[in-house]
């Protein structure tokens, strides 16, 4: 008798579920709902240096500087700034400015929002060069005095988010939240900004609503009244959910699916060039390669099996077949709308045999043998992007054994904290100042003085002196027309060293409603307050 | 019975002392947390700074000792990724998991005994080969791709139900629930075929097997022979005989059906306790990480024990071998 029952209950909920299921009520209106593959993970500013982090809290907090578009820097909460002399930077508030909950913002802000940044648990203690003083000058007036004459000292400030001192202090979020913290933070699950919008509701790693905010001191430009977040991680359901219409954003659209989503009806991607730029690294420091059966010396010293390495990368072909055309290849080592100058450099002819012409003078006429590190889960196709490498130097004779993994373990392996251990890499970078000297200095320069973080990013150690000489005087330089002429010089030293390989800059692709128009910025941050969304 | 009870719990917390070790000599090669929390062109002073702080500068045995004294105090500190106390963090995504895991176990069972005694009762109908084709189905294809098959079949093709998500919640204390809400109703769907075809299957061989063999005993004859109305002799007195293992079965695999509702969990971004140690797995978060371990083996030992007990009730003869100790 029960089991009948329960045939019944059970029909009849199946019944009932379709009937419901099939009149799902269209969006409402102006309710923007956007899915990434990361989570949102604390709403503190100062927690986590990372840009899909700065985006979603872009939307409710502000910084001095912002940047438009075409990442222009431009004014936010300071209406102008000049630089009286080299090494003090002075910065105007703009007046009648009010954060969330209704404080005044004023200069004493900044000056907590400087002192917070640089604490410890902040990972974004570099936002303000260490042994600066900040200055209130009067309650609109911040002064800004530095050690050494710093040309690109706001060039970070965009995501360097102002903070409510009052609020803060009233909150015990003073200290910023460290990841060793014992209690949890007040300033990880709530957030009082100045931005064009405020956070309703905050879980974390499931779902995260925010409604406009009346009182924004800027006009909107967008018409939403709420945007819901929800991390999707899994690929295919976050893609499902956009051609379901369940979602109207997508962050990031697998390369396998953007034919899909552009033939869907109802969906489309947007595509562009991201500043990221991959490349090829070699260890060029050890006497004796790690991972080689080439002993006693290292092959990567050489410069002319260097030469031989990027001459047989097959750019072209990595870009047709492994990115499907969405990627740029790349003569330098960062892209090309950060650097002014990057028209006059062009990438070395791809040549097989010259490559192993080459090698044969080197000394290595068969090849030899090396292990490739390659993350697999944390750029566009890195792993496949390696597998292709790999073939390719087999036609020059060289056996790459290919280690692939996920990056929790590729870094733990390849960084500084494990030792640098890896003889040929993958790695991507952009530069987080979206400037040179960055690039000139974390990742080409010279990491053979131990009490300097000068090539930290470095991972094979590549080093020229004359290159780090250059980088020091574009850090000091502000005329902006000789500065590009400085780190042009730098750039062809690096290119002649062939001290990397740099391969493309991958392409940004965002999966986005016919309903909703939205403007793509070129550092992968998604700003859902340029959005439209029709009914 | 008591004596039963406490030496089985003696040996849980054995078996969760194992399990911590063996996770914790795991860690090691989940990679560095630190690279997790910091970004890539964080000086390496900082770095430092932060490893000192989490105290992974420590021995591992260290770690561990630290590690075991806090959890016995039930303290399990603290998440690297989202600053927040991980037993909190588990506390609020445990009423997703545990309903998926009912709702899967509540289909697996009616739908299971319905097909397996439809099978074993109607041997060649084209509907019992139906069934067992679902069944091979069930056993053969991975969760995963179920999963997606119907995210595609009913989401994006029909557009009848949600692909991700929980729907609205109802919130009861400090239990969430999406059982009173239709977007809530909706969503639990798919979830739930998913991540309870397997045991489906397992059910419907089961009580297609069972059912088939008692069949064939004396007191069905019997009963046949007393002129006992076929209904009353299959379902009053087949089935019930049928249904002991398959309830050992499903009890069992309740445990099982929480551990594998992970990749279920990941399909339909499902907000509970599994998706939760994935995102820490791929985060090298060490407190998700350990704890979710503790507590899913906790889960298991208690289950095995409740199921160790109920078969004394249901069965009289274990009674006298196990209050003799072995």
């Amino acid at each position: 008798m029960s089991v009948r029952r329960s045939v019944f209950a059970a029909a009849t909920a199946s019944i009932v579920a379709l009937t419901t299921a099939l009149a799902m009520a269209p969006a409402s209106a102006q309710t923007l709902r956007y899915a990434n593959q990361g989570d949102l993970k604390s709403l503190d500013p100062y927690t986590l240096n990372e840009s899909t982090t700065h985006a979603h809290l872009g939307h409710v907090f502000e910084g001095l500087v912002a940047r438009d578009r075409d990442l222009k820097i431009i004014p936010a909460l300071a209406e102008s700034w000049e630089t009286p002399e080299p090494t003090r930077w002075r910065f105007h508030l703009r007046k009648g400015v009010k954060f969330q909950n209704g404080d005044p913002f004023t200069a004493d802000d900044v000056v907590f929002s400087a002192e917070r940044v640089q604490k410890k648990g902040s990972n974004l203690q570099t936002r303000i060069p260490s042994g600066t003083k900040v200055v209130k000058v009067d309650d609109h007036t911040v002064d800004f005095i530095l050690p050494t004459p710093n040309p690109i000292l706001n060039s970070q400030w965009d995501t360097w988010y102002i903070m409510d001192k009052k609020w803060a202090e009233a909150n015990n979020a003073v200290e910023p939240t460290p990841a060793a913290a014992t209690t949890p933070s007040f300033a990880s699950l709530n957030a009082n900004g100045t931005g064009p919008f405020t956070v309703e509701s905050h879980q974390p790693g499931v779902k995260t609503v925010y409604k406009a905010n009346p009182n924004w001191w800027r006009k909107p430009e967008h018409n939403l009244k709420e945007i819901i977040f929800t991390p999707i991680g899994s690929d295919a359901t976050r893609v499902a959910a956009l051609l379901s219409g369940e979602v109207d954003v997508i962050e990031p659209v697998p390369i396998q699916d953007i034919s899909r989503v552009d033939s869907s009806p109802n969906a489309q991607v947007l595509k562009g060039p991201e500043l990221r730029t991959i490349f090829l690294g070699m260890d060029q420091v050890r006497d004796e390669l790690l991972y080689s059966n080439i002993k006693g010396k290292n092959p990567f010293k050489d410069i002319k099996v260097r030469e031989a390495f990027f001459k047989a990368v097959d750019i072209e072909l990595i870009k047709n077949r492994v990115m499907r055309g969405l990627s740029t290849p790349s003569a330098l080592m960062i892209a090309p709308q950060l650097f002014k100058l990057s028209g006059d450099f062009t990438r070395p002819k791809l040549d097989p045999d010259g490559a192993k012409k080459l090698l044969t003078e080197a000394g290595y006429p068969d090849g030899f043998e090396v292990t490739m590190d390659c993350p697999n889960d944390r750029y566009v196709n890195d792993a496949a992007i390696c597998q292709a490498v790999v073939g390719m130097l087999a036609r020059i004779g060289v056996k790459v054994t290919l280690l692939a993994q996920p990056k929790a373990q590729y870094f733990a392996k390849v960084l500084k904290p494990g030792g640098y251990q890896t003889s040929f890499y993958l790695l991507g970078w952009t530069p987080g100042t979206l400037d040179s000297h960055n690039v000139l200095f974390d990742i080409m320069g010279c990491r053979d003085d131990p009490k300097s973080s000068r090539g930290e990013a470095n991972l094979g150690g590549y080093c020229n002196k004359k290159l780090d000489e250059f980088a020091d005087q574009v850090l000091q330089e502000s005329d902006a027309t000789k500065r590009d002429l400085l780190i042009k010089q730098a750039y062809e030293i690096g290119a002649k060293d062939f001290g990397y390989i740099p391969l493309h800059q991958q392409a940004l692709a965002w999966g986005v409603s016919k309903k909703v128009k939205l403007s793509q910025r070129a550092d992968n941050q998604v700003l859902l307050y340029w959005a439209t969304k029709q009914d | 019975m008591l004596a039963f009870t406490l030496r089985r719990a003696l040996q849980a917390i054995g078996v969760m002392i194992a399990v911590g070790v063996i996770a914790f000599s795991m860690f090691r090669f989940a990679g560095d947390p630190v690279n997790q929390i910091v970004s890539l062109d964080t000086p390496a002073a900082e770095r430092e700074a932060v490893r000192t702080s989490l105290g992974l500068d420590d021995p591992v045995p260290v770690q561990f000792a630290r590690y075991f004294v806090n959890a016995a105090q039930f303290k399990f500190g603290v998440s690297y990724q989202f600053r927040q106390p991980v037993s909190n963090l588990l506390m609020e995504r445990m009423p997703a998991t545990l309903e998926l895991a009912a709702c899967a176990t509540v289909f697996a069972m009616v739908f299971g005994i319905l097909m397996g005694v439809y099978s074993a009762l109607r041997r060649d109908t084209l509907l019992t080969k139906f069934f067992q084709a679902v069944s091979l189905i069930g056993i053969s294809l991975p969760t995963f791709l179920i999963g997606i098959l119907l995210i595609y079949l009913f989401s994006v093709t029909l557009g009848w139900l949600p692909s991700f998500g929980r729907g609205d919640v109802v919130r009861i204390g400090w239990w969430t629930t999406g059982l009173f809400t239709l977007s809530g109703l909706k969503a639990l769907i798919m979830p739930s075929i998913t991540l309870g075809l397997f045991q489906m299957t397992l059910i419907m061989r089961l009580v297609r097997a069972e059912m088939l063999e008692v069949l064939r005993t004396d007191y069905i004859r019997f009963a046949r022979a007393r002129g006992l109305t076929t209904r009353a002799i299959h379902f009053g007195h087949a089935l019930k005989n049928t249904l002991v293992p398959v309830i050992t079965v499903a009890g069992l695999q309740f445990g099982s059906v929480i551990a594998f509702a992970i990749i279920t969990e990941t399909v339909f971004q499902w907000p509970g306790m599994g998706l939760l140690f994935v995102q820490a797995v791929q985060n090298v978060d060490i407190p998700i990480m350990a704890a979710y371990l503790l507590m899913v083996s906790l889960i298991f030992v208690t289950i095995n024990l409740v199921v160790d007990i109920l078969y004394t009730i249901v069965d009289p003869r274990l009674r006298s071998t196990i209050s003799r100790p072995a």
